[in-house]
């Protein structure tokens, strides 16, 4: 076979300082075969991520491994499309799952786990199981309420799942927008006395949650401190400092 | 005051001018979402039609948003220039539309005309434009704008340096710089948008651009894009600004939720003017908008988001920007939903800001969970070069790391410059030639054959970590 006619670029050494798409080469104008086929495939699995359903049913096996009770809820959000286009739906359950929550005996808990696909399926469907093992020794002495597992959810919807079953702190585990370089990215958002109508400024927020980003011992580490505190101050949000002599918390 | 249009035995109604405009916008998810989009196909063409019939001057007598309560519509009120519009007052939104297409306007009528045209005029009109209408139209306004170098000549496309880093990283920031001034980009400016908004940090992105612009003499401008108090407080320190950066919007309330006002803007805009650091002009503002960012501060007063949009242009001609561009496709599906509404918003951009007098650049780009992908970057980005857009993003790879969205790709505006002919900024242009980066007739030379890379290269290893 002949070589085709690619100018290679003779700095590819400094991606080395970044993760950025330098040094490409070139043939002509345009980008050579292999670096367009290298996007098309994250750019792909970017496109899985937000589109493949959580398979609930895996995740509930799994968590149900540890004996906590697992309720499975859904959002206002019939299917991906309207998700997309109405996250208003997605911040509030559908009529059977509210029932469900209001029906349930095991209320006024102090920490709720709401597991929501999001953006990213991938993301809850890998991290969220590890997650919550790093998570159980560093908060054994909290009451738990039951696991959620919600689907077509955005970070809200934890709020009103969160008033409905009394829970002092709920932390929803979510799938985060994805990149072309990080599809799996799960985030933490921590609410104190969740309650429809709680604005992004009253949360916490650790994100970027994989293996090759906040690893689980560590994010599980930073999120049973704001657990703590927030059960201890009362509060999340931009006005919970984990030390008065740090910089207030970024919110999201 | 209701408005009425009749279609065979139905009569369709709208409430007031607000609903008239909404209802007359093409598609889009945004404004379903507000719940003030057309209810049907038929209705969305009835408040065409009716729009099509509506005076021009009704713009001058009605304000979508209050007067009393909102400073955007107070500018665009006050600065309202009556001589200007004089060609197309007695014009309806209709009949402005064939004007502006007619062979008797040309770019010299359309630069005096601008002060005369709302913000509200150049929404209107677009609602009646299809795509190819938005790209001749546009292509008929230069505006041309000045600081190291002459942006906005016709058959000219600049472009804008992006080399964002997750943790502002120097000399990731600098390997990025590097590559996309050995592919030929960076006349608009070298703009970093910053991860972190420490003072400390900050200060040392501008330093380092400052540097490399004066060590390799590039007539460029470098720009740091973080919030305009930060900016302030920068020049007070007496950092190296170039340009001053803001994201701006259509409303009083939805800029106070970017943290601004007029006010804050006037100051900035003395501050920067101050500094006198420009050589061939002193256009020292780089803005950004985009349609939905209203809405998502819940700031839109029931306006459809395409015309919050060209409020926000009011805005930014206030401060004679040397750039601004509409970053389209970065908000998100629940406002432009897919490749479609993304490209028909890219146009409609361009063209109400052209045709307000602003030197337009447009930010191409799309998030993972919109519907499209590169096939529909290639087309809006083709269609805004036949538009004569100012300047595009230059991402390496089209792919940003830090904001994590996909732009333009350095690649990509030399695709533009072959189908197109399109130059670069002509100062520019010299440079590249004198560093042997390009060949007599522009045409990109073998970066790594380049006098330039063993300097660009240490000075990316120098840069402090």
């Amino acid at each position: 076979m002949n070589k085709p006619p690619v100018l290679i670029d003779q700095w590819s050494d400094l991606r080395r300082y970044t993760a950025a798409r330098i040094a490409l080469g070139r043939t002509g104008a345009s980008l050579p075969v292999n670096e367009v086929l290298e996007f098309a495939l994250a750019h792909a699995q970017a496109r899985d991520a937000v589109h493949t359903p959580l398979d609930v049913e895996a995740l509930t096996a799994q968590l149900e491994l540890h004996e906590t009770e697992v309720l499975q809820i859904r959002s206002r959000a019939q299917d991906r499309a309207t998700y997309l286009s109405r996250p208003d739906w997605g911040r509030r359950l559908d009529d059977e799952s509210a029932k469900k929550l209001a029906e349930s005996q095991n209320k006024n808990a102090d920490v709720l786990f709401v597991l929501s696909d999001g953006l990213s399926s991938s993301a809850v469907q890998k991290h969220a199981a590890p997650l919550l093992n790093a998570l159980r020794p560093l908060l054994a002495n909290y009451q738990w309420a039951p696991l959620l597992i919600a689907t077509q959810a955005r970070v809200a919807l934890a709020d009103e799942a969160g008033e409905l079953l009394g829970a002092r702190l709920v932390i929803s585990l979510i799938g985060e927008r994805p990149g072309l370089s990080s599809p799996d990215s799960l985030g933490a958002y921590l609410t104190f006395n969740p309650r429809i109508g709680r604005n992004d400024s009253e949360r916490n927020c650790i994100s970027n949650i994989r293996p090759e980003g906040l690893d689980y011992a560590e994010a599980a580490r930073q999120i049973a401190e704001l657990i703590h505190a927030a059960l201890k101050l009362s509060l999340t949000g931009v006005n919970l400092r984990l030390d008065p002599t740090l910089p207030t918390l970024s919110a999201m | 005051m209701q408005y009425r249009h009749r279609i065979g035995p139905v009569t369709h109604v709208f409430n007031d001018l607000r609903e008239l405009m909404a209802k007359a916008t093409p598609a889009r998810s945004g404004d379903v979402l507000a719940g003030v989009a057309a209810k049907s196909a038929e209705e969305r063409v009835a408040a065409q039609m009716c729009l099509a019939d509506l005076p021009l001057s009704t713009f001058l007598n009605e304000a979508l948003i209050p007067y009393e309560g909102d400073e955007v519509t107070r500018l665009i009120v006050d600065r309202h220039d009556a001589d200007a519009f004089a060609p197309i007052r007695a014009l309806t939104v209709g009949g402005f539309r064939d004007w502006l297409l007619s062979d008797q306007v040309d770019s010299e009528t359309l630069k005096k005309l601008a002060a005369g045209v709302t913000p509200e005029m150049a929404a209107a009109v677009s609602k009646l434009m299809r795509n190819q209408d938005l790209i001749l139209a546009a292509r008929k306004c230069n505006v041309v704008t000045r600081f190291r170098n002459t942006l906005g000549l016709p058959e000219r496309l600049a472009v804008r340096l992006q080399p964002n880093h997750p943790t502002d990283d120097a000399r990731g920031i600098a390997a990025s710089i590097l590559d996309g001034l050995l592919y030929g980009c960076g006349d608009a400016v070298i703009g970093i948008n910053p991860a972190s908004e420490d003072p400390t940090k900050l200060a040392q992105l501008w330093r380092m651009l400052d540097e490399l612009i004066r060590r390799f003499e590039i007539p460029t401008q470098s720009c740091v894009l973080t919030h305009v108090t930060r900016q302030l407080d920068a020049i007070s320190a007496g950092e190296p600004l170039d340009l001053i950066f803001q994201s701006i919007a259509g409303s009083e309330a939805a800029n106070r939720s970017f943290g601004i006002d007029l006010a804050l803007l006037r100051e900035a805009h003395s501050a920067a003017l101050s500094l006198k650091r420009g050589t061939v002009g002193d256009d020292v503002m780089y803005f950004e908008t985009g349609q939905g960012s209203a809405l998502s501060a819940n700031a839109h007063h029931g306006v459809d988001q395409q015309t919050m949009e060209t409020r926000a242009y009011a805005v930014a001609r206030e401060f004679r920007p040397l750039l601004v561009n509409t970053v389209v496709g970065f908000i998100g599906p629940e406002y432009l939903y897919d490749g479609k509404q993304i490209i028909r918003a890219g146009l409609e951009d361009h063209f109400c800001g052209k045709l307000m007098g602003l030197p337009m650049g447009v930010d191409v780009c799309y998030t993972n969970h919109a519907e499209a992908d590169q096939d529909d970057m290639d087309t809006l980005l083709t269609l805004l070069g036949a538009a004569g857009v100012n300047y595009i993003m230059g991402v390496p790879g089209a792919d940003d790391i830090m904001l994590n969205y996909q732009s333009t790709s350095f690649h990509d505006a030399l695709y533009l410059r072959e189908v197109l002919g399109l130059k670069r900024a002509p100062e520019f242009e010299v440079w590249l030639e004198k560093m042997r980066l390009t060949d007599h007739t522009g045409k990109l030379a073998d970066g790594s054959a380049s006098l330039a890379l063993p300097a660009l290269r240490k000075f990316t290893d120098d840069s402090a970590a």
